[in-house]
């Protein structure tokens, strides 16, 4: 499981020769640029109605992307609805992530009751359509960005867990963890230093994923108005308006432009996470792709 | 294969449990109850400790629990509050709809990513294989909201050819063409939602089976590359395809949430939604609870499947 050894090319050395993925961390990146740097420097207000402009405004020199039902700006709001989303889709990721790898180094390592309970754990949690999972906690514990990145980062642990604690089980007994646990290494060093960094490539590439994840859901439950709520926008609030059929067929300006955000972000990360896999795992490229 | 039935049996058994008290915690331990919602008003401290009692919410959680546990065992989930109903009449009334939904779009799915998939790997880097490796970026990454949206927008509002809301025009039945013109614009969502992962296994599946010996004694035998492919390839993954499309159920069955709430279908989703939204808690557990355990019966029932079909999985499990 070392695969990298033999190849004299880093992983960011195999990353960078994928064009497509680079381009796709480049325009996400600038994308994050953009969505926290542009509101203060063109001094946008996502939450003040310009009564001149009224309400439901076309897109104009002084609104780029027209007003909403109250006459607030509605780039301003695709901007900072892109903050939330976008904080919210990577912060659940990184709980997630954060979690999944103990739980399955873990139950892979230690076996018998850790990896009884904490699989069973990982089925109970996946027997459940993870949107009605997250619906219902959403609803119960109130939405709040804050906590609809927990109950989207605790619930997603289960994919990353069952990934290490799978790859844990082939590691734990390569000859050179068993020599290691011969010279008396302990457990959390031989942890730490022998097993983990020969689990962890196929978390890397999951985590752009479930960012994704996290920001298709965290849209769907605003899109449900279980999510974020006014003020505060997101892209699933912001598409909401179109739920009405007059937005939607004659205000196309409102909620086209988040509806692509979505897409061209969850893209991105999709894309980014594949360059990961084929630069972490050089077998995979065996596979015409 | 005993000794295999049973060991799944034996993991199925704390899983039920944990589902079942998942779903009573979490709505439980949730903030506010009831009491709150329906003794608005004129509630006082006697009037709402006479509703927690006649509701049973003043007895200790465990008591409440082994109660709703052994009303599930006989197919009793208990009374919704809103609609002061029994819960399991509710949600058989809405089961229908939701397995015609999903089952139809799922079958689309099914039949249109088999064919694509194996042609995909067949030629790799040509037209097909282009469209299928669209197909699955497109259903990863375009909320099926929007997918929703972009449907009613483009089909029902602008070329006026399907209903935008609802199963039936009249509110009950009357043809059959009616049903499948309400049915045709969620199924296809449903169907697009589940299609790309789809294509991309069926395309990854059989790929790997080409790379096997035994393609290599087929094609060594002069069999034509299509007989190769459809009758030693494919075949040869039809059971990651298999597990791909029943794993899949779980997520199907969530993104059926939100095309039924938005086409305003009659299903078990957006029975769910309403009864989130009107704080209606025995419903909410219900349905959860019948969704979830749904999904470990297939689950359960997919495991003793392979075992009979491939002996390799039951003997590399033991």
């Amino acid at each position: 499981m070392t695969p990298f050894r033999s190849n004299p090319r880093s992983p960011w050395a195999r990353f960078c020769r994928n064009r497509r993925a680079v381009v796709c961390l480049f325009l996400l990146c600038l994308e994050l640029l953009l969505v926290f740097l542009l509101p203060p420097l063109m001094g946008l207000e996502p939450n003040v109605s310009d009564l001149e402009a009224g309400f439901w405004a076309p897109p104009s020199p002084a609104h780029w992307l027209g007003t909403d039902d109250v006459g607030r700006d509605l780039l301003a709001r695709l901007l900072c609805g892109g903050q939330v989303s976008l904080l919210i889709g990577l912060s659940a990721a990184a709980i997630s992530a954060a979690l999944g790898v103990p739980l399955g180094l873990l139950a892979g390592y230690r076996r018998g009751a850790w990896e009884f309970w904490l699989m069973r754990l990982a089925d109970i949690v996946q027997s459940f359509p993870s949107i009605i999972l997250v619906l219902c906690l959403v609803a119960l514990v109130g939405p709040s960005a804050l906590n609809i990145v927990l109950v989207l980062g605790l619930l997603g642990w289960t994919g990353i867990a069952r990934l290490v604690y799978g790859n844990t089980l082939t590691v734990r007994d390569q000859e050179y963890v068993v020599a290691a646990r011969a010279l008396g290494a302990s457990r959390g060093f031989l942890l730490r230093r022998n097993v983990l960094p020969n689990v962890v490539a196929p978390v890397w590439c999951s985590i752009p994923l479930r960012a994704g994840r996290a920001i298709l859901s965290e849209s769907s439950l605003s899109f449900l108005g279980v999510g974020i709520r006014t003020p505060q926008a997101s892209w699933g609030s912001l598409i909401q308006a179109a739920a009405d059929l007059t937005v939607l067929t004659s205000r196309p300006w409102a909620w086209i432009p988040p509806s692509l955000c979505i897409i061209f972000t969850v893209l991105c990360l999709a894309v980014i996470g594949d360059g990961l896999r084929d630069a972490l795992d050089p077998r995979s490229r065996r596979l015409p792709d | 294969m005993g000794r295999y039935i049973r060991s799944r049996l034996i993991t199925a058994i704390p899983v039920f449990f944990g589902i079942t008290l998942l779903v009573f915690l979490m709505v439980n331990l949730a903030p506010g109850t009831i009491t709150d919602l329906m003794g608005e008003g004129a509630a006082n401290e006697a009037d709402r400790a006479a509703l927690e009692a006649s509701l049973g919410l003043d007895q200790p959680l465990p008591l409440r629990y082994a109660g709703w546990l052994a009303g599930l065992f006989q197919g009793d989930l208990g009374q919704s509050y809103f609609y002061n109903r029994p819960v399991s009449r509710l949600i058989v009334q809405r089961v229908g709809p939701s397995l015609l939904l999903t089952g139809s779009g799922v079958a689309l799915a099914v039949a249109a990513a088999l064919p694509l998939g194996v042609l995909a790997a067949w030629k790799p880097r040509s037209v097909w294989d282009r469209l299928a490796s669209f197909l699955s970026l497109l259903s990863f990454g375009v909320p099926g909201f929007v997918l929703c949206l972009g449907g009613i927008a483009l089909f029902a509002v602008t070329l006026g050819w399907l209903p935008t809301h609802g199963m039936y025009a009249a509110g009950t039945f009357t043809s059959l063409g009616d049903l499948l013109r309400h049915l045709v614009l969620p199924a296809g969502v449903v169907c697009l939602s589940s299609l790309g992962e789809l294509v991309k296994q069926t395309r990854s599946a059989c790929l790997e089976s080409l790379g096997q010996d035994y393609i290599l004694t087929a094609r060594a035998k002069g069999l034509t590359d299509g007989a190769v492919m459809v009758r030693h390839a494919f075949r040869g993954s039809l059971v990651p395809v298999l597990t791909t499309i029943l794993s899949h159920i779980p997520h199907i069955l969530g993104g059926s949430v939100v095309v039924e709430q938005i086409f305003g279908w009659p299903g078990m989703g957006s029975l769910l939604f309403s009864a989130i939204s009107q704080r209606d808690y025995p419903l909410v557990m219900g349905v959860t609870v019948v969704v979830a355990l749904g999904v470990l019966l297939t689950n359960l029932l997919l495991d003793l499947v392979y075992g009979l079909a491939d002996p390799r999985v039951r003997y590399g499990k033991e």
